[in-house]
């Protein structure tokens, strides 16, 4: 860590590795990025993904026709969602497989990816699951699904919508149980010890309940919605975009983050868009609205800085898995490769 | 919602109550040749029949929003069908969300109040209800959606004008103006409307909201009903502006004999001073008004004069949500006058006289 870590002694100045940065041209709006391997993978807003490999070349790989609504990625895979109401599976070699596609060609808003190769989407209020064996099923939510996410253990599905979140086993016939907090819940996401659920809210606030007791947890505070959030590496704390720092809820604790404050990190006069922790040190990367990308130290809160500000808004952020390179993009597709 | 709204997507809302014949109106939106590409979004369970490359099916899902405001509600889904929408931006021009005919106009105006992400990407253009003129005048007493969609529009289609007898349409014109005197009102026969009339109208612009007078003065020529008080304090309506300038909206010329109908539970009312408001009292009653009366009040518009201040403020509202802004410098020679328009269910009329009449600057 210290060779790959290593900000300024006075804290009155910042190290720069923007030097140090690969500039790639991706040439359309970008949201979201994922590593396959060591080739980054820029997600376009429409039809396309862009293969950029460590030495910077970059292929295009056409996925949807249409808009790219949404996205996942277990490292293996890539699977997305598109407005042409199909979900489609792409792989580090590059070969496409379309998943599923849309009886009636309806958007296709999530994805989520199980480790053990079962794959969920929603359209509308319906949520499918397809198993690594390739059985489908689907269950209805009382809203359109907000977000999608399996937990780390068992075949368990969070299906978020409208007044909380439904936890629904595909592979049993008992009714799911529902988790239960007035207002739109969007983006879900279990803690990794799988003691967590922790929502993203339409109002810029985040809701949790502890999974034993359902007992609620409000994290609210934010100027904005918060629409990235990222484990650390330790599992035991919870990065958060939606305000000018880093907010870093604690829950090492049994009760979470209830009662405790929040860490605060990486103040800016902008907005935090993205946050990525780093998948084995505990360093946060950050993207704001005005196009800066840090790396953010969570012990000392010390600062290096990736990207100098230029006019958009970090759209996508993101690590490899070993931790060795950072892919960044703003909104109009001006991403870059910092190598650690 | 003012600022840059030149890089904003238009949305143009379009309401009615069932069978009136708002996919007649927007099939004619869609085939007419204007060069233009919209996105069309639908309920899903609604009329079908409409030929556009780019129709979103929405479920017309409404939340209420966690601040404590039981009105403030907001169409979840058109948050995430703009959302998703503004990835394929340039692929059209702009948008258009079709209600069912059940449904209440205000989630979708409140979804651009308080979305952030909506207000960055797209403005609310007007909300365009299309009435039919046959049964318009039974649905208002049956059918309270319908009230609303009357109550809320900024354009109304009067639409099937060839169904109904010249004292049918007078009568189904006046229960309208005594619901909404303020919409432009557009007679019909299968929504042969021009497109400028319902599209690009900048209802929600505050840059746009010029003069707050009731659209059927022109043809009232009998001026009757309205207090005459010569108090030069006196806030209540004074019709005697310029009516000429009227003349142009009003294509048929049906000037004599609009019948004055009063509306039992929906209403407008309209506030006026020649003398200057203070900001200092004005902007904390106005807030305080619609905290407590914001359900009843489904739109609300002013120009305001503020003592001490040379430039003209604008505001506007939806039930408890408002939004306002200094809109430009006062002519030489402009009267600098304040008026106001709330439409709303039973209002508290003489509660909100006296209460405007308290910010009157001293």
């Amino acid at each position: 860590m210290s060779k790959a870590f290593e900000p300024s002694e006075n804290s009155d100045s910042i190290v720069s590795v923007t030097d140090r940065v690969r500039p790639i041209e991706i040439g359309m709006p970008v949201s979201a990025v994922h590593f396959l391997g060591e080739t980054a993978v820029f997600v376009g807003d429409e039809e396309m993904l862009t293969f950029v490999t460590g030495s910077g070349e970059a292929a295009r790989l056409p996925v949807h026709d249409g808009a790219v609504l949404c996205v996942a990625s277990d490292g293996k895979r890539i699977v997305t969602g598109g407005d042409d109401g199909k979900v489609v599976e792409v792989k580090a070699d590059g070969s496409v497989a379309t998943v599923a596609t849309d009886a009636k060609r309806r958007w296709i808003d999530n994805v989520a990816l199980h480790p053990d190769g079962a794959v969920a989407w929603s359209a509308g209020k319906t949520a499918f699951v397809r198993s690594a064996k390739g059985e489908e099923k689907s269950r209805d939510v009382i809203s359109t699904v907000g977000g999608l996410a399996f937990a780390p253990k068992g075949l368990r599905l969070a299906i978020s919508h409208y007044n909380g979140v439904t936890l629904w086993f595909p592979n049993m016939t008992a009714t799911p149980e529902v988790l239960d907090w007035a207002g739109s819940h969007l983006g879900v996401v279990f803690s990794p010890d799988n003691k967590f659920l922790v929502t993203s809210m339409h109002e810029p606030a985040l809701h949790g309940w502890r999974l034993a007791d359902a007992r609620h947890m409000r994290m609210t505070g934010y100027p904005t919605r918060v629409k990235s959030v990222s484990w650390s590496a330790d599992g035991k704390s919870l990065a958060t975009s939606g305000a000018d720092t880093i907010i870093l809820w604690p829950f090492a604790s049994k009760d979470g983050p209830m009662g405790k404050e929040p860490g605060i990190l990486a103040p800016m006069p902008s907005r935090v868009t993205m946050v990525a922790c780093h998948p084995k040190q505990e360093i946060i990367a950050v993207g704001y609205s005005d196009g800066t990308v840090l790396m953010v130290r969570i012990s000392d809160g010390a600062e290096i800085l990736v990207r100098r500000k230029v006019e958009q808004a970090i759209a996508a952020l993101a690590w490899n898995a070993k931790g060795s390179v950072l892919a960044f993009a703003d909104a109009d597709g001006n991403a870059g490769l910092f190598t650690l | 919602m003012s600022e840059t709204t030149a890089e904003k997507i238009p949305v143009t809302v379009l309401t009615g109550y069932l069978g009136a014949g708002k996919t007649t109106l927007l099939n004619r939106i869609l085939s007419e040749n204007h060069g233009k590409k919209y996105a069309v979004i639908v309920n899903e369970f609604g009329e079908i029949g409409i030929d556009n490359d780019l129709i979103i099916g929405a479920d017309e899902e409404v939340f209420e929003m966690n601040n404590g405001c039981i009105c403030c509600t907001v169409r979840g889904d058109l948050v995430r069908i703009l959302d998703g929408l503004m990835k394929r931006k340039g692929k059209f021009d702009a948008i258009i969300v079709e209600t069912t005919g059940l449904a209440d106009p205000a989630p979708v105006a409140q979804t651009f109040f308080v979305d952030e992400d909506v207000q960055n990407n797209a403005r609310l253009d007007a909300v365009v209800t299309v009435a039919d003129a046959k049964w318009l005048s039974d649905r208002l007493k049956d059918a309270p959606e319908a009230k609303n969609q009357i109550a809320f529009a900024d354009v109304i289609v009067l639409n099937k004008t060839d169904l109904v007898t010249p004292p049918e349409l007078a009568e189904v014109e006046g229960r309208i103006r005594a619901i909404n005197p303020y919409a432009k009102l557009h007679r019909t026969q299968r929504c042969q409307v021009a497109l400028s009339d319902v599209l690009e109208r900048g209802a929600f612009d505050l840059d746009r909201i010029l003069e707050l007078e009731p659209e059927f003065l022109a043809a009232d020529e009998h001026d009757h009903d309205h207090e005459h008080c010569h108090d030069e304090n006196c806030t209540h309506e004074h019709h005697h502006h310029d009516h000429d300038h009227h003349h142009h909206d009003h294509d048929h010329g049906h000037g004599h004999g609009m019948k004055h109908y009063h509306d039992e539970d929906m209403q407008s009312l309209s506030l006026h001073s020649d003398k200057p408001l203070d900001p200092n009292k004005f902007m904390p009653w106005l807030q305080q008004l619609v905290a407590t009366e914001g359900q009843k009040i489904l739109r609300s518009k002013g120009i305001l004069a503020f003592s001490g201040d040379d430039d003209r403020y604008v505001f506007q509202g939806v039930h408890m949500m408002l939004e306002g802004d200094h809109q430009r410098a006062w002519k030489e020679g402009e009267p600098r006058q304040s008026r106001l328009v709330f439409i709303g269910r039973e209002l508290p009329e003489q509660t909100i006289r006296d209460g405007f009449e308290r910010c009157i600057a001293a």
